[in-house]
């Protein structure tokens, strides 16, 4: 195996194009060195994207902040503007492992790994986060929603790499929130999650809504009707039960070890519910 | 396989060392530089016995490949006690007997280190989530919780 440590995100793409076998991208690693160590892959070339200026920054950019794709979460809950603009996408990345593992985890990394049970993922897709992926010739900005494409795969090429993700500009009246249920405390990974991002009106009433579902199925639900069950209304209890009931309908998870198809159907629904009451005080509360 | 040729400052001193691309953090402390005070418990992140800093961030240096380590300022557990001088954490650690088979213990100390650093008052709710990535089979964690929360107190007077 080969290790690398490029200073451009370019000369990054260059070396997985130029790549002899299997090239994987070491962002925190957390993912990637347990997967070694287990047998699941045997990279030939290791790319450690952390020396590159661009994958260390959290920057703000037209009202949003951009998120270099080697920022570890810690440095994310440490960022007080982006604790206050996108709480949800903090909250959701705060929630991977121990400090030890926010250390390292980043949300780029928690994105191309590709686990349907991925906390970052649904708080990301509910504000319309986009990732800036460099591959050897080109560069594309490409809304993160469609990088997974099912478990552990992703729409990137070979040569491709996720450079940042850009957090777009908040509407006025907006909230974020994600929830996941897990049978501990800390420490675990999602038996289901739920994110939602609402904007509301003058008048309190919610004019956009998106409830994004998470480890339901093989990648994110996009719970349209949900949304839609929020939308024109002011997320009144009656509301909230058309959207908790459509949440629970569309969800298509797995019977495994860490929960039943039932169990699962039922607790994104509570789920989402719940983070549509965070989101919605949050948007109260916003500017 | 040629090796990597890494320098890097462990504990405040310049260190150099190489070592295979595939090859942790851990094992190059542990097996290259003899700094055993590093536990490997579950090697997948999980237990919190190999916790070292890395540019002052706690992480599993189980976790973390040793090429990486190139121009970082790596701190473990042998860099705690001054000489003979034991780090406060350290001492309240004996007077609590917060150990039994003293496993875990090493990566407890560097955890609940790079906690008052950050908190020098954590509450004890916020002691146990730092430390929840730091397993214990032995003591049951309230002689370690109540160690750090003492050695906090001390060190705030001090």
């Amino acid at each position: 195996m080969r290790f690398e440590s490029p200073q451009t995100t370019k000369d990054a793409a260059a070396l997985l194009a130029g790549a002899k076998g299997k090239g994987r991208v070491l962002a925190g690693g957390t993912d990637l060195l347990v997967q070694m160590k287990s047998g699941m892959v045997a990279p030939d070339l290791i790319v450690d994207i952390k020396r590159i200026p661009a994958m260390k920054a959290i920057k703000a950019e037209k009202g949003g902040m951009r998120i270099g794709g080697g920022v570890p979460s810690a440095e994310m809950s440490e960022h007080a503007a982006l604790s206050k603009g996108w709480p949800g996408v903090v909250e959701s990345a705060d929630l991977i492992g121990s400090t030890q593992i926010q250390g390292r985890a980043t949300l780029a990394g928690n994105l191309c790994n590709a686990s349907p049970a991925a906390d970052s993922v649904p708080a990301m897709v509910a504000i319309g986060a986009k990732a800036r992926v460099v591959g050897a010739k080109k560069r594309r900005d490409v809304l993160v929603e469609k990088i997974v494409t099912g478990p552990g795969k992703t729409s990137l090429a070979k040569d491709e790499l996720v450079e940042s993700i850009l957090l777009p500009k908040r509407p006025p009246r907006s909230g974020d929130a994600y929830l996941r249920f897990i049978p501990r405390t800390e420490m675990d990974i999602a038996v289901a999650g739920a994110a939602v991002s609402l904007s509301l009106d003058t008048k309190g009433v919610c004019t956009d809504a998106r409830v994004i579902l998470g480890a339901v199925g093989p990648r994110i639900i996009d719970a349209k009707a949900a949304a839609k069950a929020l939308i024109g209304s002011k997320v009144d209890k009656a509301a909230l039960k058309k959207m908790e009931e459509a949440c629970s309908a569309v969800a298509r998870p797995i019977d495994d070890k860490r929960g039943t198809k039932e169990f699962r159907k039922h607790v994104v629904g509570v789920l989402a519910r719940r983070a549509a009451q965070i989101a919605l005080k949050r948007a109260k509360g916003s500017k | 396989m040629s090796q990597i040729h890494v320098s890097t400052t462990i504990n405040g001193d310049e260190a150099e060392f190489l070592c295979d691309a595939d090859e942790t953090l851990l094992d190059v402390l542990r097996d290259r530089l003899g700094l055993t005070g590093s536990k490997e418990g579950c090697g997948t992140g999980d237990c919190g016995a190999c916790s070292v800093t890395v540019d002052g961030r706690l992480v599993c240096s189980c976790l973390m490949l040793g090429a990486e380590a190139d121009g970082r300022e790596i701190g473990t557990i042998e860099g705690m006690a001054k000489g003979e001088e034991l780090h406060p954490l350290q001492t309240k650690f004996l007077e609590h007997a917060a150990l039994q088979c003293g496993i875990c213990t090493p990566g407890f100390l560097v955890a609940a280190k790079s906690l008052l650093e950050r908190n020098p008052k954590p509450t004890e709710t916020e002691v146990r989530y730092w430390l929840a990535g730091n397993l214990c089979r032995c003591t049951g964690y309230d002689k370690i919780v109540r160690a750090v929360m003492d050695a906090a107190k001390d060190m705030r007077r001090a």
